[in-house]
């Protein structure tokens, strides 16, 4: 169970669910890779628009079957926010997957079965030992806190859950998923209503750039979702989130060697790569990213320690 | 029946104002990070808080007492003070969004009248449910991101009160959950109360243009003696790839004046005006407005046509989400 | 913009030959006046209350600066501005409609009419902190009386006369349903 793996110097990597819309083939082959990734667990499902799984849900079951011939543990997760009939009973119908659910809209916790556990994801609202303690009572097993906490709350937090044996997630790698609307931006770049969007987040595999009218570098828009356009990182953080007796990290898919990307963090995480040696190896890997950790600092998510 | 209205005030003498101006309900809150508006100069202390309390209740008005901010770990119990004090001065209700926050109202208080705040972003039926379940609650304030049919339908399944918003300014994002304005700034709606913080924002004149920046982030870029509107981030103008513009949301603000017969028809209880940063000026003229306009609709009379514009920002306003088409 | 009265310019060229340290004085006696009259300002103002405030008002002869911490409102020349945290530019018009609360702070800053630059936190103070105390300018003026105010009072009674600015705060209307 997984609570068996919290205590400090015991961090092991969550690859979280991808936020794009990627093409099938490309879905495929990612999961491919991740089953052969040093990574602990894997959440997988549609996470962002409900209308993009029709386009890539067959992968899923494969995808399933190969992380866990792997070893992987993986999680079915929810939408970050789910308005539509459709998509309540999309929702409904993960609970019966045989699957450990990842709740990233409040509103499936009503449907997860009397008794089942659960996870809980990012885009809930887990600020404070009171909320933690709530979920834990209705089956929380794993927490994913919101990325704009700092370490001091994370510290604060990581403890409730070692006390009621949840085991505690931080943000480790990628774009910051920062807001989720009922407007779809993709759509509106083009001119096109949400209902008639013609699937136009799907040209842009990592989500679409968007930079103020002085030419810095600020947002990304992915659908309904909006991200940073940086690219957190928790890696000059691994000592005091160890300390802190925090249980995993998550890293968010991205395209590229996301692989060697997970090997990167797994290395610095047993110990044979420093920080600094890992930074620049992930540099080296991710040209034009640039690098954040802002929160975890208590400040501007968008600013960088190093 | 006449649908509640629920108005907003920044300081006493806003509340004041409202009362006179014919609100059914005021909500503010008490000067600290426990409210989603901890701007500076504004909210109650809690002998104000008292006082206002008391103006309200003499002349038949209700005071809803704003807690919903998300506590900070490891200082639940200045939100918790909070409650106790507003429960105590006597508020008709308790605006909460947090769970931990509610479940501890639930249990501590347990004949206080809990809403659900919009921050909590309880956007279908299972998500209004859950909390009214868990924690009795009575009321929830609706997310700005549904049309009025969708809201007809949560309607249909749930045996708790709604609450929307009609004017004032316009979230396109999820309230609740949405980080943008700490990843500028540091400080967020969650967190401290705040969006798009005033101690972040510079003003500079630049080459004959007004350019607002939040947290060293350019917002907007405007011609000298043009309106340089707040900048709040989602409001900004911005580019991506070949294109320049509002890519989140024009400058505009909410007015659904005109969907008020269809939000009664969807079964609506209250109607909410955003704004406890605006003046008392703003607050009696809004509220004198949309009184008229809830009595015109509960005496199956037309509208009165409301003349709001000039108290719009960018002098400008929409629907909103109400419109399908606002998506 | 809201379409505002704009200062006459013969009341303005009548203002200019105003000595600036008796009108310092005046308006510091008017600051100090409001300020024990009406403590809510400085509560609510909290550790903004050290921001020095400039109001260009653009159609006055003179920069006003506010330090409400230390009580002080000062009048300088338009040729020497002094050091400042933040600057609120505008016509008096607009100025006066916001201290009585005839027009919102937010809507005159949307629309143009009131312009900041600076410490945009202790100018959102500042606006809420006036709307909460309900000023009325001619009361406090006329209630000050003596010698130190009566340029102010003088003035005031002028601008009043000429322009048919707010002086005054607007009565809340009765209900209207």
């Amino acid at each position: 169970m997984a609570h068996n793996a919290v205590g400090p110097a015991a961090i092991d990597l969550t690859v979280g669910p991808n936020p794009f819309f990627w093409p099938a083939a490309g879905v495929r082959d990612f999961y491919e890779r991740m089953s052969a990734a040093p990574v602990a667990r894997v959440v997988i499902g549609e996470w962002v628009c409900s209308k993009r799984l029709p386009f890539w849900q067959g992968e899923i079951p494969l995808a399933i079957d190969r992380l866990r011939q792997a070893g992987k543990d993986v999680a079915l997760t929810t939408l970050a926010l789910i308005t539509l009939k459709r998509e309540r009973r999309l929702t409904a119908d993960l609970m019966d997957m045989g699957l450990p659910v990842e709740v990233n809209d409040l509103s499936a916790l009503r449907l997860v079965p009397e008794g089942a556990s659960f996870w809980v994801g990012p885009m809930v609202n887990v600020y404070n030992e009171g909320t933690l303690r709530w979920l834990a009572g209705r089956g929380a097993r794993r927490i994913c806190l919101p990325p704009e906490l700092p370490l001091a709350s994370v510290a604060v937090l990581a403890e409730a859950g070692r006390a009621e044996g949840v085991a505690v997630e931080v943000w480790g790698h990628g774009r910051v998923p920062l807001a989720i609307s009922g407007r779809c931006y993709h759509a509106r770049l083009h001119d096109r209503a949400k209902d008639s969007c013609q699937f136009v987040c799907g040209e842009d595999a990592d989500g679409r750039d968007v930079d103020t009218l002085d030419g810095q570098r600020f947002l990304t828009v992915n659908g309904v979702q909006t991200l940073s356009q940086t690219t957190a990182s928790a890696l000059r953080w691994l000592g005091p989130l160890a300390n802190a007796g925090v249980g995993s990290l998550r890293l968010s898919p991205h395209s590229g060697d996301f692989a060697a990307v997970c090997t990167e963090y797994a290395e610095a995480l047993a110990g044979r790569r420093t920080a600094g040696e890992a930074e620049g190896t992930l540099r080296a890997l991710l040209p034009g990213h640039r690098l954040s950790d802002g929160f975890l600092a208590g400040g501007a998510g968008a600013a960088w320690s190093g | 029946m006449v649908m509640e209205l629920v108005c907003p005030a920044g300081t006493p003498a806003a509340l004041r104002a409202a009362v006179e101006a014919g609100a059914h309900a005021v909500y503010c809150g008490f000067a600290d990070e426990t409210n989603a508006r901890n701007f500076p100069g504004l909210n109650f202390s809690r002998e104000e808080m008292a006082e206002g309390i008391a103006h309200a209740h003499v002349r038949g008005v209700k005071v809803l007492v704003a807690i919903n901010t998300f506590p900070r770990a490891g200082d639940e119990a200045i939100w918790h003070r909070a409650v106790a004090d507003a429960s105590h001065a006597g508020a008709d209700a308790l605006i909460l969004a947090d769970p931990g926050l509610l479940a501890h109202a639930a249990d501590r208080h347990p004949g206080q009248r809990l809403h659900l705040s919009v921050q909590a972003a309880a956007a279908n039926p299972d998500a209004i449910n859950l909390y009214a379940e868990a924690f009795g609650v009575r009321r929830v304030v609706l997310p700005r991101v549904l049309t009025v049919e969708e809201i007809a339908a949560i309607n249909r399944e749930i045996d708790v009160e709604t609450e929307v918003f009609v004017f004032g300014g316009l979230c396109v994002m999820a309230e609740g959950r949405c980080s943008l304005s700490s990843y500028a700034t540091g400080q967020s709606p969650n967190m401290n109360g705040v969006c798009s913080p005033a101690s972040h924002v510079a003003y500079s004149g630049e080459a004959g243009e007004t350019v607002a920046r939040l947290g060293g982030f350019t917002i907007h870029r405007t011609p000298k003696g043009q309106p340089a509107p707040y900048p709040t981030l989602c409001k900004g103008c911005f580019t991506s790839g070949e294109q320049t513009g509002h890519i989140f949301e024009d400058p505009v603000s909410l007015d659904a004046t005109r969907v008020i017969p269809a939000l009664a028809r969807a079964g609506v209880s209250a109607l909410k005006i955003e704004g406890r940063q605006r003046s008392r000026a703003y607050v009696a003229e809004v509220v004198r407005n949309f009184r008229a306009a809830v009595e015109a609709v509960a005496a199956g009379r037309p509208l009165p046509e409301a003349a709001l514009l000039g108290l719009t920002e960018g002098q400008a306003a929409t629907t909103g989400a109400y419109a399908k088409t606002w998506r | 913009m809201t379409a505002m009265p704009r200062l006459p310019r013969a009341l303005a060229l009548a203002a200019r030959p105003l000595p600036l340290t008796p009108l310092s004085l005046a308006l510091t006696a008017l600051t100090r006046r409001l300020t024990a009259r009406h403590p809510g300002i400085l509560r609510r103002l909290g550790p903004h209350a050290r921001a020095r405030v400039l109001m260009d008002v653009t159609d006055a002869p003179v920069l006003l600066l506010l330090h409400p911490e230390e009580g002080r409102m000062t009048a300088h020349r338009r040729s020497r501005p002094p050091a400042h945290d933040a600057r609120i530019t505008g016509l008096l018009a607009a100025f006066l409609a916001m201290l009585h609360g005839a027009a919102d702070g937010d809507a005159l800053f949307f629309s143009g009419d009131l312009a900041i630059e600076g410490d945009t936190g202790a100018v959102l103070a500042l606006r809420n902190a006036l709307d909460d105390a309900e000023l009325d300018l001619s009361a406090e003026l006329a209630a000050i009386g003596g010698c130190p105010a009566a340029p102010l009072v003088r003035f005031a009674g002028l601008a009043e006369r000429l322009t048919g600015y707010r002086l005054r705060r607007v009565a809340e209307e009765g209900r209207a349903w």
